[in-house]
């Protein structure tokens, strides 16, 4: 097994995560608007912002399942909409996978987002091609679980997961809504991307950059987007 | 300017604040996390009926919140459902230990939060229970169907039933009974522009928008070419053909505006509604007509039919004293 995976790096990737959705908050309310009611994007800036908020605390003194039980709470509280509760039961599932208490394995790391996938679609009772934001994820899990599986690297294993996401993200265009407020269009909402979709991409955008920058001091550099 | 409600921020909380003010012997208002409580004593073992809803809907359900109708009412953002943190103060807060009732229009974010809430607070051994509301008949898969004027019939059957005894139980049955007795549509004119976004389109003169939602979803555009009798022809009939509604069915009719529409138009339609439903010989029993379910200011107005038997009249003629609703 390679290098752990520490507290330091997900507090890096979510910083990464938060300011990737608040750079993309127009973008994600162009798409919801196209399909939805337009408030994905100030929904998911607004909870980004307490996030960020959040992160500026200290996380020397927690755990990784403190860490993302009190990210989830965040959420849950800043987001409103749809979106909050998903991604509160995400990351509140992901923190009841097992840990090293302040890192994780690749094992680990893969099965944390498979609690969170799992959380999520009993949360939200989404199936694959419902076009919501399991498109993105389910796929990316999976990628995640075969790479591992293969015996593959952090890097390659969140390489993968990211492109199954970005590929997941796509083919929303192509599918007909059958969860959330787009499904009312029926048909109409072939097109068009779907924006809890788009959201979640950037999770896996944003890990295969900062998970696999090792570095204990939470200053690494950071990838331009 | 098209609105005074520049920062929608602060706009909810600055509405909040007034109509504390103007309502001091009704409600009572708490900030983060916001929720309007009732000022009216309960009895011990009450059970308590709670609503969350986005804002732009007032006076749903804010406005409901007093003696007969609700204990509390969570106001989320602009068309955003509340938190699961502002929903459980507000079961803390009035929770009588018997038990409380979440009563939910159906949509996603709706959904999903008062779930979550529900499962934190069986964690700390409160019995909260929900009802969805779902009587959009314009959404073909009766799953998906949206929560439209029942949400407010159905505060007032369930706040009706728990100020006169009832327990949790027969609350939930017959606030479910009193929705699905319920069907509802709305038409739309211009489409309401959202803070932020500046969305906002205006139909052409001739063209009405059918089966729209309170947020702005778009309902099927139809050419209109005799005015008012064929619209309400285009709304009600789809909505007695889905219960079906049949001669002789006793109702509550509900004509709500959606904020952009003048009374004057709302019991012109009303006039147009009346003479429908008597040639159907549908009677009307019971009737509510203005703005109790709004859009902010979209012009349009959503009609709602509920059939009636002698407990849900009864429940709707109990007293209530609410901002909104009073009598």
């Amino acid at each position: 097994m390679g290098r752990e995976i520490t507290i330091f790096q997900f507090r890096r990737w979510l910083l990464a995560y938060a300011a990737r959705i608040i750079e993309n908050e127009s973008h994600l309310t162009e798409l919801d608007t196209a399909i939805g009611d337009a408030d994905h994007g100030v929904n998911m800036r607004r909870g980004m912002e307490k996030l960020q908020e959040r992160l500026q605390e200290d996380a020397q003194t927690e755990d990784i399942g403190t860490f993302l039980r009190s990210v989830a709470m965040t959420l849950i509280s800043a987001v409103g909409g749809a979106a909050g509760p998903l991604y509160g039961t995400f990351f509140l599932r992901a923190a009841t996978s097992p840990t090293n208490g302040r890192s994780v394995d690749l094992i680990q790391l893969t099965q944390m987002f498979r609690y969170g996938l799992d959380g999520l679609q009993q949360r939200g009772k989404a199936q694959a091609d419902d076009k919501t934001m399991i498109d993105t994820i389910q796929p990316a899990v999976e990628a995640m679980e075969a790479a591992l599986a293969a015996r593959q690297s952090a890097a390659v294993v969140l390489a993968a997961a990211r492109q199954a996401a970005h590929l997941g993200m796509k083919h929303t265009i192509e599918i007909e809504a059958k969860k959330g407020r787009a499904s009312y269009l029926g048909p109409h909402s072939i097109g068009h991307q779907d924006p809890g979709a788009t959201s979640a991409y950037f999770l896996f955008e944003t890990a295969a950059e900062a998970l696999t920058t090792f570095n204990s001091s939470g200053n690494s550099s950071e990838r331009a987007a | 300017m098209h609105s005074f409600m520049n920062t929608p921020g602060s706009a909810i909380t600055q509405s909040l604040r007034g109509m504390a003010l103007c309502h001091p012997d009704i409600i009572q208002v708490h900030f983060d996390p916001d929720f309007v409580e009732r000022v009216a004593p309960t009895q011990a073992g009450k059970v308590a009926i709670v609503s969350g809803s986005g804002s732009g809907h007032e006076p749903l359900p804010i406005g409901y919140v007093g003696f007969g109708m609700l204990d509390a009412a969570c106001p989320g953002p602009i068309f955003t459902s509340p938190s699961p943190i502002q929903l459980l103060a507000a079961v803390h807060s009035v929770d009588q230990g018997g038990g409380v009732l979440f009563v939910v229009k159906n949509y996603s974010g709706g959904v999903l939060n008062a779930e979550l809430t529900i499962e934190m607070a069986l964690q700390e051994g409160i019995d909260v229970r929900s009802v969805l509301v779902n009587d959009d008949v314009s959404i073909p898969i009766v799953a998906n169907r949206r929560g439209l004027g029942a949400a407010a019939l159905a505060c007032k059957i369930a706040g009706a039933a728990a100020e006169s005894g009832y327990s949790l139980d027969a609350v939930v049955d017959v606030t479910r009974r009193a929705i699905a007795a319920s069907r509802s549509m709305g038409v739309g004119t211009n489409v309401n522009t959202l803070p932020r976004n500046g969305r906002g389109v205006n139909l052409a003169d001739d063209t009405i928008e059918l089966g729209v939602g309170i947020h702005g979803e778009p309902g099927e555009v139809r050419s209109v070419h005799q005015g008012v009798p064929e619209i309400v022809g285009m709304l009600i009939q789809p909505i007695l053909d889905d219960l079906p509604y049949a001669a002789d069915d006793r109702v509550l009719l509900l004509v709500s505006g959606m904020g952009g529409t003048p009374p004057l138009e709302l019991y012109l339609f009303s006039e147009a509604i009346h003479e429908l439903l008597s040639a159907h010989q549908i009677r009307v029993e019971r009737q509510l007509v203005g703005n109790y379910l709004t859009s902010l200011g979209r012009g349009g107005y959503t009609t709602t039919l509920m059939k009636l038997d002698n407990e849900l009249r009864d429940l709707w003629d109990a007293p209530v004293h609410t901002p909104a609703l009073h009598w």
